[in-house]
């Protein structure tokens, strides 16, 4: 296979059509009579737009004279989902703290009985997988002992997250995307509802309804990790200033019925599948997570894939990589026998500390994926979208009734909490594995092991699309799918249920003549089979690349190579129940 | 246990073929049940024609001459009227538009059971029970009456027997209209519109996918559909590059058909298309790909070139047809 | 003229339909939204409203179902309906196609329209029947499959697809119309509309308000009993010809469409 490391193209050198600042912010309110007015608007309705959602309600419930001022609807959640976790996705083992702190009055019989949490890890497994066939298993390091946190779906969390928001007054807007931030006077007043009606070209069709600026007090931006609004809104006000570039990482994952329980939470820290020489620049790892339906009895397994966005092989495809982990003889002991029955994919954002954005700005702010809170070591970002909602809540509280519009005291409470101090510890443990799994693993424990100040500093991050790109044979790997244990990409989207309108118009910002292997680095990333190469395209030089965009899970991974993904119309993309 | 009502719907000389099935059906089931099998016929049917359904196994015809065609509720009004006064216990219809119309409304005027898309009748204890398919033909349910029964069959359920020379006895009625019945007025019936062309009614289609190679490659597919009396479909990915209409789209955004034959040729079998033929009696696809997905549903599958199967296909099939 | 349209709460087109296999009842969990053919009925009557040829005093939304119907008319409402009524009792569990049919009729008895529109199926496996029920118990004349509605003072003129092409079918008023999807472009609710909906008048109602009687409604009442559930017949695997010399395959292929009658 031809190699061309010497000048191999990087995707960064084909950015996307796009103008985040000049296309996503709306330079002031229409008229009074035309926009809706609300008192907080929250753009997301995942696990920290939620939370804030929550958080805000439960405070305004013992305060009845601020509630009546915020008028009619006090706190409006924008989701572009049909139904609040419907693009959800994630592992996930959630340590229970800051849920337990939102709300207290539930047990961890009721999660369980609510339908979002599936049992207490209580053994644990972490195992090296040096080749197909073998598995070493290793003393657990620190960052993924498990012991006593819980098993959930934030797909399902997200649904009961929404019913107690609805019940305490919000108004949750599903089937709505949040195109434009609306910017007045150097500060957000506001975001643009999106249009509908629109055909493949943009052009309005005969049912077209144009979106609403909803104007608000407050705006959260919880937008999850490929952030719409919070890219345009990272631009305007310079949030970025001084941070080292947000980084990503893209996790496929199954949901499987099996016939015997697993007794056991187990992760794998590669090199297998993944090619160990630095050159591929391939880091990643697995999951394995046991899942207990309190509902109908079944025994369920949470199995992912993840791999950083980094890598220099353009044939890395975390789907199908996803699907060759599944050969290994320790997988096949634990799914097979079984069925599949769930599929997604998402991108997370994997750049710690140094790359989290300031959270505040005049009007606004961040919170969740949107600003970066994932701690990659551990895999761990739900708690933190759900504090960092939380804290969001109460800051707004606080500057509400203070009578004042500065939430600044939100990125100091953010900081001093459990968010600052885990992702602070863990601030320069990834960076060096851009050495590579060989040199860069030693450091990586290191960095563990003293939490962060040894060897210390701040260690870069390098954009996921400036690497350049070659065409390896990663891909030789990939098992053929047999529809029934390993399956192929189309199949998988297919079970998303993911209703996109035919004639939808496009959201995915891509060039569309790049070199093969910038083509082919997306064709093979993307875990929807949206990228395609034609068949009588040239295996050289330039292509023509084919956006079949009305498979798009809203996973968020072309974003950090080199595209840009927008909002599809209200309603499209995936409909996750229980990842 | 006094008999069972088939409804026969019939335009321009010839009766409706799924209704041919649903008298047959009924023919069948009265004889397991140990009673008598009749059918209903609307409008201006000639006595020869109507005794024919004698060879299908109905021994007496009633016919309601003076009562408008190609409406529900008159045959409502005929059918409450039979079955009052000569005691049937079911009334049987076989697929087909007007059948569930009428099926449903006869249901409320008789205050009995109904149930639609029947793929199966079953007698039990002396009384029939009807299997239809639910959640996407996943699973089966069974349902059984109180009372009497409607039963409604799914298009091209229901098996027409081979017709013997038996002809039945065809006995007029006399109907006064419901008042309701006498609110519509047929203005014009059948009207053929070329441009959209029905799938969903076709028994024999043929289905072109990616793997024709060019817009071009459909005429491959019309002569072969041509030939056998069927009509074209398509996969949503020819649609749309706009090699073919919206209106032959079959699969998850489009129609979902189950003819007697489904041939799919150049089709790779991607699970969205899938779904829309997937209760086809007969499947056949021809992909020169030996792993296209599409064989795991096909009853014969042709690993080969199409550009060379189909035209040959074609020759072969007018020839037998002669 | 008053329209009330028949609105219906299914689930999901998305959601995992399946048994539960302890209960053997379907698992009726999972996300529930307007049943899709709704929303044309509903753009059907804002059609004739915004068409001027009559004058539409009211668009009544109309449902039987458990709680979480209001979604249903909230929705409806959204996309334009004046108010909603929902039917809702512990009664009517169970009912089946026949008793759902009465107890709507019941209550649109109550109400009095001049129309009635409904989509024609449910995406829950129901085929163009209720509003066959319906119009049986109102006495009134009705038509499915319809794609095409022009309204005058008094009547209608409908286009249906049928067996045999297209019909035209001239039907007096009052009339419940069953509509195709093809009927229309059901618009987009605005934010504001969708925002709303929850002010509109909701009127919630049981079976002892509209006079429906117990007897003929719920498990009791329906005459059809859903009885056991079975798994399909399993497809026997399939023949594979690999395509060497064309002719021969050809010769197979015809004779194993003959041994099914497919070429007569």
């Amino acid at each position: 296979m031809a190699s061309s490391n010497g000048g191999a193209p990087a995707p960064a050198q084909f950015p996307p059509p796009v103008d985040p600042q000049g296309e996503f912010i709306k330079r002031g309110l229409d008229p009074e009579d035309e926009l809706i007015e609300v008192g907080i608007a929250i753009v997301g309705g995942g696990t920290a737009g939620l939370a804030a959602a929550n958080r805000l309600l439960q405070l305004l419930a013992d305060d009845e004279e601020l509630l009546e001022s915020l008028g009619e609807v006090p706190v409006a959640v924008i989701e572009k989902a049909k139904t609040c976790g419907g693009h959800n996705l994630s592992g996930a083992v959630m340590r229970p703290g800051p849920l337990q702190e939102l709300f207290p009055e539930l047990s961890r019989e009721d999660w369980r009985a609510e339908g979002f949490a599936f049992g207490a890890v209580d053994k644990e497994a972490v195992y090296l997988l040096p080749s197909a066939r073998k598995a070493l298993k290793i003393p657990t390091p620190p960052p993924f002992k498990n012991h006593g946190n819980e098993v959930i779906s934030v797909a399902a969390l997200a649904r009961y997250q929404q019913r107690v928001a609805e019940e305490a007054g919000a108004y949750v807007l599903t089937e709505t995307a949040a195109t434009q931030l609306i910017v007045e006077d150097g500060a957000v007043v506001g975001v643009r509802s999106g249009d509908k009606g629109r055909g493949k070209e943009g052009q309005e069709l005969r049912n077209f309804e144009p979106g609403t600026d909803v104007k608000a007090k407050f705006t959260v931006l919880a937008e999850g990790c490929w952030g719409h609004l919070t890219g345009a809104a990272i631009r305007e006000f310079d949030l970025a200033d001084g941070r080292e570039p947000q980084v990503w990482e893209l996790g496929v994952k199954e949901v499987w019925r099996v016939p015997k329980p697993l007794d056991r939470l187990i992760h794998t820290i590669g090199p297998w599948p993944l090619k160990l020489k630095a050159k591929y620049g391939q880091i990643g790892g697995t999951w394995l997570y046991p899942m207990k339906d309190s509902k109908t009895g079944d025994d369920l397994v949470s199995i992912g894939f993840v791999v950083d966005l980094e890598y220099a092989d353009a044939t890395t495809s975390a789907h199908d990589l996803l699907q060759q982990f599944k050969l290994h003889p320790l997988v096949r002991e634990i799914l097979e026998g079984g069925e599949r029955v769930s599929w997604g994919a998402k991108a997370l954002p994997a750049g710690g500390w140094w790359s989290m954005p300031k959270l505040t700005m005049p009007g606004a702010l961040l919170a969740g994926d949107s600003a970066g809170m994932v701690d990659t070591v551990a895999l761990k970002g739900v708690h933190h979208s759900l504090l960092s909602g939380k804290l969001a809540g109460e800051a707004i509280y606080a500057a509400l009734k203070r009578g004042d519009s500065s939430v600044e005291s939100y990125e100091e409470a953010v900081s001093d909490s459990l968010i600052g101090k885990e992702l602070y510890a863990v601030r320069n443990t990834r960076q060096p594995f851009q050495k590579g799994f060989l040199r860069g693993g030693p450091l990586v424990n290191l960095m563990i092991l003293t939490r962060g100040r040894f060897p210390g500093g701040r260690w870069r991050w390098h954009r996921n699309d400036e690497k350049p790109m070659f065409i390896g044979d990663t891909k030789d790997g990939y098992p053929k799918p047999d529809g029934k244990y390993t399956f192929d990409k189309l199949s998988s989207v297919y079970i998303t249920h993911n209703a996109t309108r035919d004639d939808a118009p496009n959201h995915i910002r891509v060039r569309k003549r790049v070199p093969r292997e910038v083509a082919e680095t997306w064709a093979w990333m993307c875990p929807a089979g949206v990228y395609e190469i034609p068949d009588d395209a040239p295996s050289h030089g330039s292509v023509e690349v084919i956006v079949n965009y009305t498979n798009c899970v809203q996973c968020g991974a072309i974003t950090a190579k080199g595209g840009r993904l927008t909002t599809p119309e209200g309603g499209d993309g995936p409909l996750y129940q229980n990842t | 246990m006094s008999g069972i009502l088939a409804y026969a719907l019939h335009y321009e000389g010839a009766f409706n073929k799924n209704s041919l099935g649903g008298v047959s059906e009924a023919a069948k089931l009265a004889g397991e049940l140990g009673c008598e099998a009749h059918a209903v016929v609307i409008g201006d049917v000639s006595d020869e024609l109507a005794a024919t359904l004698g060879n299908y196994g109905v021994t007496k015809v009633f016919r309601a001459k003076d009562a408008p065609e190609g409406l529900a509720q008159p045959v409502v009004d005929v059918m409450a009227k039979v079955m009052d006064s000569n005691g049937h216990d079911y009334a049987l219809f076989g697929g087909g538009l007007l059948g569930f119309e009428i099926g449903a409304g006869l249901a409320a005027r008789l205050n009995a059971g109904v149930t639609m898309e029947v793929t199966q009748v079953n007698v039990a204890d002396g009384k029939l029970t009807a299997e239809r398919p639910i959640h996407g033909d996943s699973s089966i349910s069974i349902s059984s009456y109180k009372d009497r029964g409607i039963i409604i069959g799914r298009l091209n359920a229901f098996e027409t027997a081979a017709p013997s020379d038996v002809v039945a006895e065809v006995q007029d009625v006399d109907v006064e209209l419901s008042e309701a019945s006498t609110r519509l007025t047929m203005v014009q019936r059948g009207e053929q519109r070329g441009e959209d062309i029905d799938i969903e009614g076709a028994n024999i289609l043929v289905a072109g996918g990616r793997g024709l190679g060019k817009p071009e490659g459909f005429e491959l597919c019309e002569a072969l559909a041509d030939a056998l009396g069927g009509a074209v479909a398509a996969t949503r990915a020819v649609v749309d590059a706009g090699w073919y209409p919206y209106s032959t789209q079959i699969g998850q955004t489009g129609k979902t058909v189950s003819p007697k034959l489904y041939l799919a040729a150049g089709i790779s079998g991607a699970i969205q298309h899938k779904v829309g033929f997937q209760s086809s009696e007969n499947i056949v696809a021809i992909n020169k790909d030996s792993n296209a997905p599409i064989f795991e549903y096909t009853d014969l599958g042709i690993v080969g070139d199409l550009n060379k199967i189909l035209p040959k296909l074609t020759e072969a099939v007018k020839a037998k047809k002669g | 003229m008053k329209i009330c349209v028949l609105v219906k709460e299914v689930p999901d087109a998305a959601v995992e339909k399946r048994i539960n296999p302890s209960t053997g009842r379907m698992d009726r969990s999972g996300e529930r939204n307007l049943n899709p053919y709704d929303t044309h009925a509903i753009e059907a009557a804002m059609q004739v409203r915004e068409g001027g040829e009559v004058e539409v005093d009211e668009i009544v939304a109309v449902t039987m179902g458990p709680g979480t119907a209001v979604r249903a008319l909230h929705k409806a409402v959204s996309l334009g309906a004046d108010r909603s009524v929902h039917l809702a009792d512990d009664a009517l569990a169970g009912s089946d196609v026949v008793a759902t049919g009465y107890a709507l009729a019941k209550v649109l008895e109550r109400e009095s329209p001049d129309l009635v529109l409904l989509g024609q199926q449910s995406d829950d496996g129901e085929c163009y029947t209720i509003g066959a029920v319906v119009a049986d118990y109102l006495k009134m004349p009705s038509l499915t499959q319809v794609i095409k509605m022009d309204v005058t003072t008094g009547k209608l003129r409908c286009e249906r697809q049928a067996e045999y092409g297209y019909d035209t079918v001239e039907i007096q008023l009052p009339a419940v119309i069953s509509v195709g999807d093809a009927i229309n472009e059901p618009r987009y609710p605005s934010l504001k509309a969708i925002m709303g909906a929850k002010k509109k008048p909701l009127d919630a109602v049981g079976i002892g308000d509209v006079g429906i009687e117990g007897d003929r409604v719920g498990e009791a009442g329906s005459k059809v009993v859903c009885g056991d559930f079975k798994a399909p017949p399993q497809k026997a695997a399939g023949e594979i010809i690999e395509d060497e010399d064309t002719n021969e395959t050809v010769e197979k292929i015809i004779a194993w469409l003959d041994e099914r009658k497919l070429l007569s």
